[in-house]
């Protein structure tokens, strides 16, 4: 760990500290329909879009309508992709000559853009048409930010409203969530991408001589080896810089190339992965003053951003902690830093972010459930590789995916003030609303729907040797963790691979889309529910004998509770994957 | 209502409570013991078991294991010592919540034997048409009988007494030995079956049947079996359930974890941990917290219509308390005597001592008593000095007494005026602003009179009853907002609520502007609790989230309310709400120690589980525990005898103060969470220790 490391790592801190308050407010300003600066631009377009589309601008919806209006809306863009996907081949824009993408492989996809998950079983130079990139995938990317971004806003209505029976317009969310937030953002956002060399075209693929050729072993399908000598090398391009803005900040994580933000033309430089790391945070962070504004409470939204700040630093400083370690394995290699290495465990990062920035990424990525990757998980030290998994298996309530961060902490916020109420001797209340069986049976449904799929379908992976086994390219715990990885991450809606697993198989494809569908529109049925039913009580004025939200003594709880749920239940198989994997390494054993 | 409270305040008990119960028992009574242990046993019918899932899962998992240790036995496992012990602390732990689910009814069932006492049948005369009476039993009587009940008798049936006065033995129900005057109209009308008729003889109407007397719904409530879950009880099951849920989850998939991991575990050790990590604490201890929190309530003398009741108490936000009897004593005491220009505070303690020796009001012997403590003026014979007294009456507005041709009178400032200046006299400018100054500050100003001639004013000052600041002052600190209640005009209210300290004063107020209030505080959100005794009570009592009705209030009011107090004593409101905060108190504090326990645990069986496949797992045996068997014994024994530890925690319920909730919420985080985490690390070495020593494994 270097004193440089360190600043970088306090500067994207403050950064996000500063911002979260001036976007907060813009966002309530937006959502709340109060006037803001783009009113003269945006209004027209949005009437129009209003009229054309028929919707009411003034109707409120019930959470059950709201609801059943986001899953049609992703139900259907869900099938406009996975057609696209499938009939890449004759559609336009496809310079490549790509062929229509398999069954299960255009099904996880498109569930996986859906989802706001971003998982890709698939290489995307060679498996992706620029149609398929832009409309069928980039498009998703601001879709279901909006969408996350509109159930959040739903749910704060929720928690704000007293007496009402309707949480808010979903359309008209989800209209104002891409007009009036990401698309400006992203506009500038992926200029400054473009400056610092990111690629923006549609021409075909370059190919350039390699300057020293190279001899290639293959192992073919059928066993047999073949030796090719490499002189040529192809150079993939494309509409880059446009999906990577979005990519990076509706939390989507999905790379317009395989590997991802590790790619100089999607990440090229320092200060481009310093942009990337802050937008994913950007809109999440600034959520939950959007929450402190509207419920009228600045200081509970302060409180619960400072949560989430303390599991974020501690997880980065764990991360960056144990990259920084050096292997113990490579007896008599020099692995101290100095001027001219960075030292410690650089297997599997790229020379140009080095730890600090890798470690950084690695856990910013996973407390949002971006799942954009910087430099391979798989190849972190156990415990640095396990910072990302345990983030995901938190319940991604760390800043958190756009929306979904906030709508995940806000279960978590409602466990913490049941169990205080119950302490102090009051039936809990959050904010004034009193949370009641109803509640609770919500967010522990909420609470229940992730571990189930993420336990149950690893379990079945790991002892499936026909399916899920096959697919594994190490033994041991690392195994087990490559395959928690990918449940987790698809569950989590997060997107990042751990690598290792050879995921685009019939059997993956499918049981990681499933989970990416379960971990998304199971788990917001009963969280809506629950929003829905708080818009409906009364507001009782908080007293001395309520439980204060606001205070640092509330914060500990909500980290307290966030860490039990997510600990307790995923101790036993971290106990297998990880932290075996790490004793073991220290025994001199490898994976 | 001034009169009635005159009375009621000689026969309640002193104002400031003491928290002993009246019947209060020793905690291991030797026959609720006794029978608790054969309840445990009849409670593990399945049937019982299923109302709490999380006790219910342990019973399956030790139904289970017990199945297969009869595999065991006719293969000859070689574990088979081990697994019997695991099998049958599976089967303790169901026990041991049974026993303290039992521990709660027993003592239950006990306060509702002697309260049983006192409903021994009875024979009641009752009336006929034809006016003549026959003897049925009490049990025979049935809504709108009339019965006759003459002195000795025991009243045979709760009701409504319709002709008649007499003097009422209620020590059976209330413990309070001194007699209570029952009579028809006004608000002492309420009979409860079970008393005693000392004096006279009454007419009551019997106002229920048999088995919906009160003391039949209390004895049902209090020995359980009518108890219904409360809403917060069935928010906190809800959350146990899903926990149980994701613990089933996690233990059951981490078979096929194990079995890739070449590692599998036996039944015995999965159901172990599965049972180590559901939350046994509060799930066997859940239904005795309960039933323990209406005991408590019964111990205060103070009987709750439902469960419900009991916790709404613990939220109420505001408390409007009647000020006479409450916060006042029942009446106003003299306090000074200012004398007017040109007479001495003598001369006029003189003349108002005389004009109130034969007044029996305890405003009137106040000021015998004042004078004599200030003057050392001694009562005098009245027949001596041939005094004639003259009466308080509404017309007059004045009382006293004519001495010869001397007419000496106390009243109102009105009244004394128009009675001086009847006489040629004035009232002096001094004395009006005294009068102006004592009104203002809350007190009573009674202008004292000597034929033409204005004496002075003596100060009559409502006294507040010794403590009530102070508790007024933990209620706001408990986040509770106190009202009082007076027909006092606002400038005297507002003077006596600062001096009791309350948050806020209802002056000059009817029964429907009561009614309003509490209606308005419910629109904003809040829960209100009263206490009232009057018919004219009845609406606002039933509006209120918790009305308690005094026990020498009427019918009406004891219906309308949902709690009862025994005692008659209207301080008891702030009791009954720290009763209902420590119910959920416990409740809370034990599902933290409950979930907290599970870290210990982990770290218990993990390693033991797989540290024989991989011994580099025994890093995480940070306990040192001797063998991979003893840990989880160890953690098992530990989960089980917890239980048992916390019975009396859970039927006396944790210590309640009254601090702010941010104040008690870092206390019980401290004691309960950081404690809940620590403890059965120490536990489970220590129980590690001694069956290793004795070499149970």
């Amino acid at each position: 760990m270097t004193p440089n490391g360190w600043l970088q790592i306090i500067l994207f801190f403050g950064i996000i500290l500063v911002v979260t308050k001036p976007l907060g407010i813009y966002m309530e300003r937006v959502f709340e329909r109060k006037r803001t600066f783009g009113d003269r631009l945006f209004g027209p377009i949005e009437r129009l879009l209003y009229r054309v589309i028929g919707i009411d601008e003034s109707h409120e919806m019930r959470w059950i309508e709201y609801g059943i209006s986001m899953l049609l809306f992703s139900a259907m863009t869900m099938l406009l992709t996975y057609g696209i996907e499938r009939l890449q081949a004759i559609l336009p824009w496809n310079p490549q000559k790509l062929v229509a993408v398999a069954p299960d492989l255009a099904f996880n996809t498109a569930a996986s853009f859906t989802t706001n998950t971003n998982w890709q079983s698939y290489v995307p130079e060679s498996t992706m048409s620029y149609l398929t990139q832009a409309l069928g995938l980039t498009t998703h990317n601001f879709w279901s930010a909006a969408v996350g971004i509109a159930l959040a806003i739903a749910i704060i209505r929720g928690i704000a409203r007293k007496e009402s029976s309707t949480i808010g317009n979903f359309w008209v969310d989800l209209t104002r969530a891409t007009l009036r937030v990401l698309l400006p953002i992203c506009i500038v956002y992926g200029l400054a991408l473009v400056s610092q060399g990111v690629v923006q075209n549609f021409r075909p693929y370059d190919t350039a001589k390699v300057l020293q050729p190279q001899k290639v072993t293959l192992i073919g399908n059928d066993g047999k080896q073949t030796t090719q000598m490499i002189t040529e090398q192809i150079i993939a391009q494309g509409p880059v810089a446009s999906q990577e803005a979005i990519k990076m900040l509706g939390t989507n994580g999905g790379g317009f190339f395989n590997a991802n933000s590790a790619h100089p033309f999607e990440n090229p430089t320092p200060l481009s992965n310093f942009l990337e790391m802050l937008s994913i945070f950007l809109i999440p962070a600034s959520l939950t003053a959007t929450l402190g504004r509207m419920t009228k409470s600045p200081s509970h939204g302060w409180a619960i951003f400072a949560a989430m700040s303390v599991l974020f630093l501690v997880g980065v400083t764990t991360a960056y902690w144990a990259e920084s370690q050096p292997n113990p394995l490579l007896h008599g290699v020099d692995q101290h830093v100095t001027a001219t290495q960075s030292g410690g465990n650089m297997e599997g990062k790229e020379v140009r972010f080095g730890i600090a920035n890798s470690a950084l990424f690695a856990t910013v990525t996973t407390d949002a459930s971006c799942g954009a990757v910087n430099a391979m998980h798989d190849s972190f030290m156990p415990l640095g590789g396990m910072v990302p998994l345990v983030n995901i298996l938190l319940g991604e309530v760390v800043f958190g995916g756009v929306g979904a961060g906030l709508y995940g902490v806000f279960i978590m916020v409602v466990l913490s003030v049941f169990i205080a109420g119950l302490m102090v001797g009051r039936t809990p209340e959050y904010l004034g609303k009193k949370i009641e069986a109803y509640d609770v049976k919500m967010a522990m449904l909420y609470v229940l729907i992730f571990p189930l799929s993420i336990l149950i379908l690893t379990a079945i992976a790991s002892t499936s040797s026909t399916f899920g086994l096959p697919g594994l390219n190490n033994l041991g715990p690392h195994g087990l963790s490559e395959m928690l990885y990918a449940y987790t991450s698809s569950t989590g809606n997060n997107g990042s691979a751990f690598a290792g697993l050879s995921a685009n198989t019939h059997f993956y494809n499918f049981t990681l889309g499933t989970a990416m569908l379960i971990g998304r529109f199971l788990m917001i049925v009963p969280m809506l529910a629950l929003a829905g039913n708080l818009a409906q009580k009364k507001m009782v004025p908080p007293s001395s004998g309520t439980f204060p939200v606001t205070t640092p003594l509330f914060t500990t709880l909500l980290v307290g509770v966030i860490i039990i749920v997510g600990a307790l239940t995923f101790f036993p198989v971290l106990s297998l994957g990880p932290v075996l994997e790490h004793l073991m390494l220290h025994a001199g054993r490898m994976f | 209502m001034a009169t009635a409270s005159v009375i009621q305040n000689q026969n309640t008990t002193p104002p400031v409570i003491t928290s002993s119960g009246k019947h209060r028992k020793s905690l291991w009574d030797s026959r609720i013991v006794r029978q608790a242990l054969i309840d445990a046993f009849r409670k593990l019918n399945p049937r019982t078991m299923m109302r709490n899932p999380v006790m219910f899962v342990v019973e399956i998992g030790s139904f289970i294991t017990t199945v297969l240790l009869f595999r065991d036995v006719t293969t000859h496992q070689s574990s088979f010592v081990f697994d019997l012990q695991i099998t049958l602390w599976l089967w303790f732990t169901v026990l041991f919540a049974n026993f303290a689910e039992a521990m709660a009814e027993g003592r239950g069932k006990a306060q509702a034997d002697t309260l049983r006492r006192a409903k021994s049948e009875t024979t009641a005369h009752r009336l006929l048409p034809n006016g003549e009476s026959e003897d049925v039993p009490s049990v025979k009587l049935r809504l709108e009988d009339i019965v006759i009940v003459v002195a000795g008798e025991l009243i045979p049936g709760d009701g409504e007494v319709i002709d008649g006065v007499a003097s009422v033995d209620e020590s059976a129900i209330t413990g309070e030995s001194a007699p209570v005057i029952r009579e028809s109209g006004g608000d002492r009308s309420a009979v409860t079956g079970g008393t005693k008729v000392l004096s006279d003889h009454l007419k009551i109407r019997i106002t229920s049947n048999p088995g919906e007397t009160f003391l039949d719904k209390m004895i049902a409530l209090v020995e359980g079996a009518e108890r219904q879950k409360t809403p917060n009880e069935i928010a906190l099951n809800i959350l146990l359930c899903g926990l149980t849920i994701i613990f089933l989850l996690a233990v059951v998939t981490l078979q096929p974890f194990a079995i890739y991991s070449h590692a599998p575990q036996t039944v015995f050790v999965l159901v172990s941990l599965l049972v180590c990590l559901i939350p046994t604490t509060i799930g066997g201890l859940l239904s005795a917290i309960g039933i323990a929190g209406m005991d408590r309530l019964v111990q205060h003398n103070v009987l709750a219509m439902s469960g419900r009741a009991v916790e709404a108490a613990g939220d109420v936000n505001t408390l409007l308390l009647d000020k006479t009897g409450t916060i006042t004593l029942g009446n106003r005491q003299a306090a000074d005597f200012i004398a007017a220009p040109g007479v001495s505070n003598e001369q006029l303690a003189d003349a108002a001592q005389l004009s109130s020796l034969p007044d029996e009001t305890p405003e009137g012997r106040s000021i015998v008593i004042l004078a004599k403590e200030r003057y050392g003026l001694r009562g005098r014979d009245l027949e001596e000095l041939d005094a004639e007294f003259v009466p308080f009456s509404a017309i007059t507005r004045m009382s006293g007494v004519n001495i010869g041709k001397t007419a000496i009178r106390k009243g109102s400032a009105d009244a004394i005026t128009k009675f001086v200046e009847e006489r040629g006299g004035a009232v002096p400018k001094d004395v009006r602003t005294a009068v102006d100054t004592i009104a203002r500050s809350g007190g009573t100003p009674l202008v004292v009179a000597r034929g033409s001639q204005v004496m002075g004013v003596v100060y009559l000052k409502d006294i507040v009853k010794g403590g009530m600041k102070e508790r007024f002052a933990q209620l706001r600190a408990m986040g509770i907002r106190t009202i009082m209640i007076t027909g006092d005009n606002p400038l005297t209210a507002a003077a006596i609520a600062r001096e009791a300290g309350v948050d806020d004063f209802l002056a000059e107020a009817k029964p429907k502007d009561k009614m309003d209030l509490i209606k308005r505080e419910q629109t904003q959100g809040k829960l209100v609790a009263m206490t009232g005794d009057g018919t004219n009570d009845a609406p606002a009592l039933a509006q209120a989230d918790v009305g308690v009705a005094m026990n020498t209030g009427t019918q009406a009011a004891k219906e309308a309310g949902n709690m009862v107090d025994l005692d008659s004593n209207p301080t008891k409101l702030i009791e009954i709400v720290e009763i209902g905060k420590q119910l959920l108190m416990t409740r809370g504090a034990l599902t933290t120690f409950s979930i907290s326990n599970d870290v210990a645990k982990y770290f218990a069986i993990l390693p033991a589980m797989f540290a024989g496949a991989f011994p580099v797992l025994n890093a995480l045996n940070i306990m040192h525990l001797k063998t991979p068997e003893s840990a989880i014994l160890s953690a098992v024994i530990f989960n089980a005898l917890i239980i048992v530890a916390l019975i009396p925690l859970a039927l006396r319920g944790v210590k309640y103060r009254a601090l702010g909730a941010a104040v008690l919420l870092q206390r019980n985080l401290w004691i309960y969470g950081v404690g809940g985490i620590i403890v059965p690390f120490i536990g489970i070495k220590i129980i590690d220790m001694i069956i290793t020593a004795i070499h149970l494994v």
